[in-house]
Parts: C-alpha cells; sequence; structure tokens
C-alpha cells in the first residue's frame, strides 16, 4: 500500500460508524432479499416516520453515557410526560402551556436524577432503575392505566409530527435538529470536551478545574428531557397518550448507543454513530415484521447486533493500532 | 516577582489526619529554577506536604508564600491560577480522548462564532503540537488518543501541557513510578527541559536513584518531619538512604 492509501485506511478503520454503516447495508439486504415490500415506498416511509421518538432518547442517553452515567428511567419518563401533559390538559391549562410544563417537569426529573447520583455516590444504574419504577408508577396512578385522548391542536401535531411530504415528517427534523445540536456540543464545544473528560477519567478532569458534578447533572438533565420530548412527539403521532408507551426504550436506547459505538464505560462515543445504530434497530424490528417472524425475536436480534458491534469495533480498533505500528 | 526571594517558602506546617500527625512542623522552599527532590519513605509525608501545596488540603497550622505574597487555597483552582501544577500518579488524562483535547482538558480555546463561542480546534492543535515539540518529544498526529502512547510520552503531554499554560511550579508525585528505564530517563530529561524554561519542580519520589541526577537541592521527610536539607554537591546518595531509612 502506498503511504496515502495506508493513511487513509487507517482513517476510516478508526470510525467506528464504518462497520455498523456496513453491518446495517448487509441487514437491508437481507431484509429486501427475502421480502422486497421491505424497500417499498410505503414501508420506507413508516421506517422514516417512527424512528426519530425513539431516536431522539437515545441521542441524550449518548451524551449520558459518554460522561460515565446510566439511565434506565427515559421509557418512564417518555410515558410520564405525554400523560402528564393529558393530566394539564384535562385540568383546562393551554395546550401548548401543558407541553412546556411538561418538558419542565421531566427536565426536573433529570435533575433528580442527576443530584442524587452525584451527591450520594449511589451508582446511577441504580438511581434511574428507581426511576423507571417511580415514573412509570405515576404515568399508572395518574391514568388508572387507561390510555388518554392526547387533545392537542392540529398546528401542534404538525409540529410535533406533521407530514412534510412523502419521506419527510415533521420529527425527523426534531431528530436530526437535536442530532445536529448535541455534536457540536460534543466535538466542537468546550462543554463536550468537559463530557468526554468527566467519562474519561473523572479525577483528572477535576483536578483540570471542571466541575464534573455539574456535568454529570446536566447531562442526566438531557437525558431526561429528550426521552420527554421522544414521548410527546409519539403522543402527538398517535394522538394518544399510553400509560405503557416506552416500555423497554430505556435498553433500544443504550443498545442504539453501544453499537454505535459508545463505550459502557464512559469517555467515548458519537452522535453520528447513535444515529446509525438507530437506525440499525428500527431497521430490524420492521425487517422481521415484514418477513412475518413472530415478533419476539426483535429482542434476540437487537442483542446478537448488540454483541456482535462490540466484538468489531474492539477488533477494529486493535487493528488501526497495529497498522500505525 | 522578585528574583531574590524563593518562588515558594512553606512555614512550620503541621497536619493531623484524625488521630495521625501526618506534618509535624515542616519548612520548606522552593527557588527559581530550582529542581527539588523531595525522598523519603512511604508514609514520611510528602504528597501531604504537596497536596497542601496543591491546594487539596488546607494545613492546620502553618503558612504559605508564594512568589512572596502569603496565599491561602481553597482548591487546586486556586493554585492552578497562580501557576503551581500537579501531576498526579495516576496520570491526569483521559486515555480515550485524543492529545489535543487532553493538553486542553478544562482550559480549552475559544473562537466566536456569531454569539457562540466554539472550539477552535485548528488553533489547539497547532499549539498542542508546538508544545510537545519544545519539550523534545516527537509525536506528528495530535488526534491520536492517549491511551496509543507509552508511558513516558503521557509524562510528556502531561508536562507539556503545565508549560504550556505558563505554570511556575510543577509538582511531579512518583513520576517514574512503573516507567521502564529508558522511558524514565525521558521524563527526566524533560525535568532538565523544564528548568531550561525557568520553571520550577518538586520530584516526589522513593527512589532516589531516579532524582539524583537532575535535583539542585534534596529535602528528606521521615514520619512527619524534615529530617534534611542539602544542595547535590554537599551529600551523595549514600548519605540520604542512611537518613531515610534510620530518620
Amino acid at each position: 500500500m502506498t503511504l496515502n492509501a495506508r493513511k487513509l485506511t487507517i482513517a476510516l478503520l478508526q470510525r467506528k460508524e464504518i462497520s455498523i454503516t456496513i453491518i446495517s447495508l448487509i441487514t437491508i439486504s437481507f431484509f429486501y432479499s427475502l421480502q422486497p415490500k421491505f424497500l417499498s415506498p410505503a414501508n420506507v416511509d413508516v421506517l422514516l416516520k417512527i424512528t426519530p421518538e425513539l431516536g431522539i432518547p437515545a441521542l441524550g442517553v449518548t451524551l449520558l453515557m459518554i460522561a460515565g452515567e446510566f439511565d434506565l428511567s427515559v421509557g418512564s419518563v417518555f410515558a410520564f410526560t405525554s400523560l402528564f401533559t393529558t393530566l394539564l390538559l384535562e385540568m383546562g391549562v393551554n395546550p401548548w402551556l401543558s407541553v412546556l410544563l411538561a418538558l419542565g417537569a421531566c427536565s426536573l426529573i433529570g435533575l433528580s436524577h442527576g443530584l442524587i447520583t452525584v451527591k450520594t455516590g449511589i451508582p446511577s444504574f441504580i438511581t434511574t432503575l428507581g426511576g423507571l419504577l417511580v415514573w412509570r408508577g405515576v404515568a399508572l396512578v395518574i391514568t388508572g392505566g387507561l390510555p388518554k385522548f392526547f387533545a392537542m391542536p392540529t398546528e401542534f401535531t404538525n409540529i410535533m409530527a406533521g407530514k412534510i411530504t412523502t419521506f419527510l415528517h415533521a420529527q425527523m427534523l426534531w431528530f436530526f435538529g437535536i442530532a445536529i445540536i448535541f455534536l457540536l456540543i460534543l466535538e466542537r464545544h468546550k462543554f463536550g470536551n468537559w463530557i468526554y473528560s468527566t467519562g474519561g477519567k473523572k479525577d483528572a478532569a477535576r483536578a483540570m478545574g471542571i466541575n464534573t458534578d455539574k456535568v454529570k447533572i446536566i447531562c442526566f438533565i438531557l437525558s431526561s428531557f429528550t426521552a420527554g420530548l421522544g414521548g410527546i412527539i409519539q403522543s402527538a403521532r398517535l394522538n394518544q397518550a399510553l400509560p405503557n408507551q416506552g416500555e423497554g426504550l430505556e435498553f433500544d436506547a443504550i443498545a442504539a448507543a453501544v453499537i454505535g459505538g459508545t463505550s459502557l464505560f464512559g469517555g467515548a462515543g458519537t452522535i453520528i454513530g447513535t444515529i446509525i445504530g438507530e437506525y440499525l434497530s428500527r431497521i430490524i424490528e420492521n425487517g422481521l415484521i415484514i418477513i412475518r417472524a413472530p415478533s419476539y425475536y426483535f429482542r434476540l436480534y437487537i442483542g446478537i447486533v448488540v454483541i456482535i458491534a462490540v466484538i468489531i469495533n474492539l477488533y477494529i480498533q486493535r487493528r488501526a493500532i497495529r497498522i500505525r505500528g | 516577582m522578585s528574583k531574590n526571594k524563593p518562588l515558594v517558602e512553606m512555614i512550620d506546617i503541621h497536619k493531623w489526619f484524625g488521630r495521625v500527625y501526618a506534618l509535624q512542623g515542616v519548612d520548606f522552599t522552593v527557588n527559581h529554577a530550582e529542581v527539588v527532590g523531595l525522598v523519603g519513605d512511604n508514609g514520611a509525608g510528602k504528597s501531604t506536604l504537596m497536596k497542601i501545596l496543591s491546594g487539596l488540603y488546607p494545613p492546620d497550622k502553618g503558612e504559605i508564600y508564594f512568589d512572596g505574597k502569603k496565599v491561602k487555597f481553597s482548591s487546586p483552582k486556586d493554585a492552578m491560577n497562580l501557576g503551581i501544577e500537579t501531576i498526579y500518579q495516576d496520570i491526569a488524562i483521559a486515555p480515550l480522548m485524543n492529545i489535543t483535547r487532553n493538553v486542553f482538558m478544562g482550559r480549552e480555546l475559544e473562537r466566536k462564532i456569531g454569539p457562540i463561542s466554539f472550539l477552535d480546534l485548528r488553533r489547539m492543535e497547532r499549539e498542542s503540537l508546538n508544545a510537545l515539540r519544545n519539550l523534545g518529544l516527537e509525536i506528528e498526529d495530535m488526534k491520536m488518543p492517549v491511551e496509543n502512547l507509552s508511558g513516558g510520552q503521557r509524562q510528556g503531554v502531561v508536562i507539556a501541557r503545565a508549560m504550556y499554560f505558563k505554570s511556575k511550579l510543577l509538582i511531579l508525585d512518583e513520576p517514574t513510578n512503573n516507567l521502564s528505564v529508558k522511558e524514565s530517563l525521558r521524563v527526566l530529561e524533560f525535568i532538565r527541559e523544564l528548568k531550561n524554561q525557568n520553571i520550577s519542580s518538586v520530584f516526589i519520589t522513593h527512589n532516589l536513584h531516579h532524582v539524583y541526577p537532575v535535583a539542585d537541592k534534596i529535602v528528606v521527610l521521615s514520619h512527619g518531619k524534615k529530617v534534611g536539607e542539602f544542595r547535590k554537591e554537599e551529600t551523595s546518595i549514600e548519605h540520604i538512604t542512611h537518613l531515610i531509612t534510620l530518620g
């Protein structure tokens, strides 16, 4: 290989996103070969429509994981935020204000998870496991376990989840808008450097004067906020707030982040990786439905893909180091 | 800043940890552009004394003067702002982050685009490259994760960072621990380079053979007390070893 070709190969291999993109393309061809309808415009449109509402929480979870913490409560906060909105609507609060208040409430939930974790030193795995049970419980208490009508004005549902043209939905703009903001924070803003330092080596970050507690708390807030926003978008799309909506989302979000190269130990990860990881998860879910596999298979395949992705990432990383010599 | 006065003067420093009397009235001075070896057996109080100087612990009694002015630190940030930088045993870097991001950790360079301040990555990269070159570290790729560097190179990155931010005093806590002989020699080279650039350093170690070649002055602690302070010319490795072991 010439020097330039070698350099290019190394640069490509270092991008974890490349391997996961290849896995996605293989997966797409697999489902397409079994059932050509998989790539029909109607099905692609469905995929594009449902991915953002589940992908937005994964973006927040990614930031928090890079900072070295977990959030197992996102699925419950996802449901809580929508249901809290309907509760305010029933009390006669202005719809727009209701949503703002609900998003404020879910940010406070993130703040509480962050404060408890940071101030008491309890692992976030435990704090947010508590959050998972508590907020789902509150959601069930609010509704008595029944679905609620998400009575929002049409303008609102259009802004959150309206169809703009074929293959372009409002929720995609939210997804990519937030992705771009988070990407700029991580790669181009000092707060991103603080997030990576906090998750990569907390003591070093502290010694360099970074307030790691504050960094973590802000990431907890962002994680809850994005979960709540995802819930609002789903409810706007369905015109319903469901007590069981977002069940299992916590694991889907962590899976998407890990498939995309985010480290379970903190200190590494990218937004683009999570976006690709999220689409791959949804492609597998949707593809299994299209080929009429029993729905139980979804978790099984995602589990396998998570493990394969992590192994490939590790392998490629080591190879890239070896090539450099 | 007066050149006649010492850079650091710690006078009659006492520190208790519960019932443990860790420092029992220690005086400690560092002059400008001086390499001080701080030696002693484990538990002699070396690290405690330096943690007080770096702002991590307050002394229970005693005074600290820096550049002739009396100072009181409430956090490491206060000490850093004055130009006292500490490199701990478990190096102050995040292994998964690249060299540039580590050099500027917590002190990022920014550039305004409209109302928002973004990282000035190009300048950060250029400055990191220069800082490493000034130290004699030849690494080209500033985007390389630090985990790919050798132990000595990592120490180099941290020392280059301290030099770039114009520290006046660098405290190195066992910088040659876990390093090969060759790598240790490189770190000693870095310390000599610091002195050339008029930066003082305190080299904490229990390995006398590492500090002896570079030190101007050697201070010996034992059981929380200073038991000796010598210009290198006035002493020998044998003499100091004797002091450390017998107190």
